[in-house]
């Protein structure tokens, strides 16, 4: 099952590699990886995407939390939460077919943010399933490039303490 | 925030101005750094100046840095501080990598400095440049890279105390050689602020009342304690918990002594190469308390049919432990000792007669006992020698094998603290530099180092160390010839194919080694020798004495669980059966 996690921390040396090695050290699934900038308060947040069922969200969150840097995480999945995911999509675009594609990102409330003699570039943003639907119907004329940010996430209000599986690790 | 001032530093005058390898020297000293494992090299030079003024901070030279990671690894196993291990960039930094990931897996607190280049040269493939942090990112607790002279002293703190707390751990310091040539600011006190970092120590209440009554419907517990209560120095409190509930207690490798085997209570240890009564009383308790101990596949065997039985209670200071292998009914984070505390006030004494009778039958019926292939010395009877002579405050560092497993079968450990084994990585090499680093830390205690002939050839060059620092650590060299538990799994799992793993033709003659490196050394082939040449080589005190016993060449370890197997299902000696009938 697809999972979203949110976890604050320091960026402080070598704290993405650490979060990110985990991953790979310990055989866990990093599908996207989406990092903000420092903030204010000194935390930047990192919302990624993984899979697993409970038991295994559970290590995840529990191996996050060893890290030194890491303040808090959160898993997003199942709590009433706004997902997003932005993808420009480069469509190979003769003349002939530029109205279609025009169309076709309207279709997905996109935006054409590029337009060259060759090729039409559209900005989609949405959750992740919604990007894929978009990117398999511009298939047909010629994807040349896509590039995609991974999810950003946040809790809708008032859900926050009520459904959000908030997992703070330690208080057992 | 923790704000630490030391009369030391205090002393010092607000906000002097000294270079980075003074404030890192000094900071050392205020964190209580008595003595460093270290090795120099092109950019520690600056360092090692400020050490040839400072006196009082000893510096062991070990001869490999290798040598170094596992000797501050033994002084922080013997005196629950951190071990310092200091050493050059590039390759002496990536000598430590083994003793690095040996400490992680073991929860040793380190503190690594390791030289770097220049920080304008980092990223430059600069001569002896490595990026040892990226290296040892999976095998430390934390790593810091100081790029400012003025972070040097509050990164010194804050890895001293992430090192020590909650889990120990390794952490590594990487330190730019025009850091440590910088000026900065010492500063009279420094302080710690890590909000990402707030080990739990009191366990919650309602789950400590929970295990309680847990425990007092058990008509059948064991507990199963581990390296953590060693760590948490919880042994008293574990000793009186299990006198209170009449309960018998299995231990892990690591924690041999934590409990006293020569307690009736006592299992001794259970696993792969645990004790038959030990893994079987654990196969059918009722409530298994689990205490600093991580479930470890050499412990479980087969995971479906480990305590199938059992309602476990599991105590951990590290929570990605808890309900990581088995699902723990009842998990509590934090120290052992405030919770085994509270656990004592709470818990009732239990009746467990019938089950402790049952036991005492198992014991009797299926002791640990080997069988020698042919007319050399047996293993198990030299350790045990060696053992009733030495005396319960003697701390053996193993190295890994078979030699390992017998000391831990038959050395009969009661104290906290007396044995260093790798179990966790099982580093070859690691029983020698270990040993020297507990005769450092512990100058009071006698340090034996038990070994097979292929790991102490691992880090033999440590030898030299020894003899440097006159440190009289007895090593009983057990000399099978082979790479003895490697043999034994090709003898009972490969039909005896031997590939790879006869060590005989090239072995040195080790007591001409040993006594080219200044030791005093000695080969004993012969039963009636083990006892006087042990006596002989105690008189000797001012340097390291090497004890070569010749031992039986193909002399397996039992009891066995293969790999892979339940622990109900242990290869026996032949001779069990002699015992029982
Ligand atoms: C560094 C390292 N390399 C390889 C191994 C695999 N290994 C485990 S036990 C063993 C044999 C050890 O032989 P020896 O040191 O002679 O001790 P014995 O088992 O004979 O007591 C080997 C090769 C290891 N544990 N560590």
């Amino acid at each position: 099952m697809k999972r979203t996690l949110a976890v604050w921390f320091q960026n402080r040396f070598s704290a993405i590699p650490r979060i990110t090695g985990l991953f790979s050290g310990r055989g866990f699934v990093l599908e996207s990886i989406c990092i903000g900038s420092e903030t204010e308060d000194g935390l930047t947040r990192l919302t990624l995407t993984t899979r697993g069922d409970d038991s295994l969200i559970e290590r995840i969150v529990k191996q996050l939390h060893r890290l030194i840097d890491v303040i808090q995480v959160v898993d997003l999945t199942g709590a009433p939460s706004v997902e997003r995911e932005l993808a420009l999509i480069k469509v190979q675009s003769p003349n002939r077919t530029q109205r279609e594609i025009v169309q076709l990102a309207e279709v997905f409330r996109g935006r054409i943010v590029d337009m060259g003699a060759r090729s039409v570039t559209v900005e989609v943003t949405g959750r992740s399933d919604k990007i894929d639907a978009a990117i398999d119907r511009f298939k047909p004329f010629g994807v040349i490039e896509v590039s995609r940010t991974g999810t950003a996430a946040l809790k809708r209000d008032e859900a926050c303490e009520k459904a959000g599986r908030a997992v703070v690790v330690g208080m057992v | 925030m923790n704000v630490k001032a030391t009369p030391k530093a205090a002393a010092v005058s607000a906000a002097a101005a000294k270079s980075g390898a003074e404030i890192l020297i000094q900071s050392l000293i205020d964190e209580g750094t008595d003595t460093i494992f270290g090795y120099p090299g092109g950019v520690l030079l600056g360092i090692y100046d400020v050490l040839y003024r400072t006196p009082e901070l000893k510096h062991i030279l070990v001869r490999h840095e290798q040598g170094a990671a596992h000797a501050a690894d033994g002084y922080a196993r013997v005196t629950g501080k951190p071990g310092v291990v200091l050493v050059t960039s590039g390759p002496g930094a990536t000598n430590t990598v083994t003793g690095i990931a040996t400490a992680y897996m073991d929860s040793v607190p380190l503190v690594v400095l390791t030289g770097q280049v220049s920080s304008t040269a980092i990223g430059q493939d600069a001569f002896q440049e490595a990026d040892i942090v990226g290296i040892t990112r999976p095998i430390t607790k934390h790593s810091y890279l100081i790029r400012d002279v003025e972070k040097i002293q509050e990164t010194i703190a804050e890895a001293f105390h992430i090192a020590a707390t909650g889990r120990p751990g390794p952490v590594l310091i990487d330190l730019p050689v025009d850091v440590m040539r910088a000026t900065g600011s010492y500063k009279p006190e420094s302080c710690v602020s890590l909000p990402g970092y707030q080990p739990r120590d009191t366990g919650n209440p309602p789950q400590i009342e929970k295990a309680a009554r847990l425990l007092s419907t058990a008509e059948r517990p064991v507990i199963y304690a581990g390296g953590g209560v060693i760590t948490a120095e919880a042994s008293t409190e574990l000793t009186l918990l299990a006198r209170t509930l009449n309960a018998p207690v299995a231990t892990t490798l690591l924690g041999l002594g934590a409990f006293p085997e020569t307690d009736p209570l006592s299992l001794g240890m259970l696993g792969m190469h645990g004790q038959w009564t030990a893994n079987t009383a654990v196969a059918e308790c009722d409530v298994l308390l689990a205490v600093g101990a991580r479930f470890d596949d050499r412990v479980t065997g087969r995971l479906d049919r480990f305590a199938t039985k059992a309602r476990v209670i599991h105590i951990d200071m590290d929570p990605a432990s808890i309900s990581k292998v088995i699902t723990a009914h009842v998990p509590i984070v934090g120290h052992a000792r405030p919770i085994l505390s509270a656990l004592l006030e709470t818990v009732t004494p239990l009746n467990t007669s019938a089950w402790l009778s049952q036991i005492a039958a198992w014991k009797k019926e299926h002791p640990a006992i080997t069988q020698p292939t042919d007319k050399r010395l047996s293993a198990p009877d030299v350790l045990r020698q060696v053992a009733d002579i030495m005396g319960h405050d003697t701390i053996v560092a193993t190295d890994v094998g078979q030699n390992q497993m017998f000391a831990a079968q038959y050395w009969g450990f009661t104290r906290p603290r007396t044995l260093l084994s790798s179990g966790g990585l099982g580093t070859m090499g690691y029983g020698l530099p270990a040993a020297i680093g507990a005769a450092i830390g512990r100058p009071d205690c006698p340090v034996v180092c038990i070994t097979g002939d292929g790991g102490f050839q691992m880090n033999i060059q440590e030898l030299a160390t020894a003899v440097h620092y006159g440190l009289p650590v007895l090593i009983v060299l057990l000399n099978n010839g082979y790479l003895g538990m490697v043999r034994q799994w090709q003898d009972l799992f490969f039909d005896k194919r031997y590939a790879h793993t006869d060590l005989d033709p090239g072995n040195p003659d080790f007591i001409r080694l040993a006594e080219s490196f200044g030791a005093w050394a000695k080969r004993v082939t012969m039963a009636d020798q083990v006892r006087p040449v042990i006596e002989a080589a105690l008189e000797v005190v001012d340097c390291p004495r090497v004890i070569e016993f010749v031992v039986s060449r193909e002399e397996n370890v039992m009891p066995m669980v293969p790999a892979g197997a339940a622990t109900t299902d242990m290869l026996e000696s032949e001779l069990i059966k002699g015992v029982r009938s």
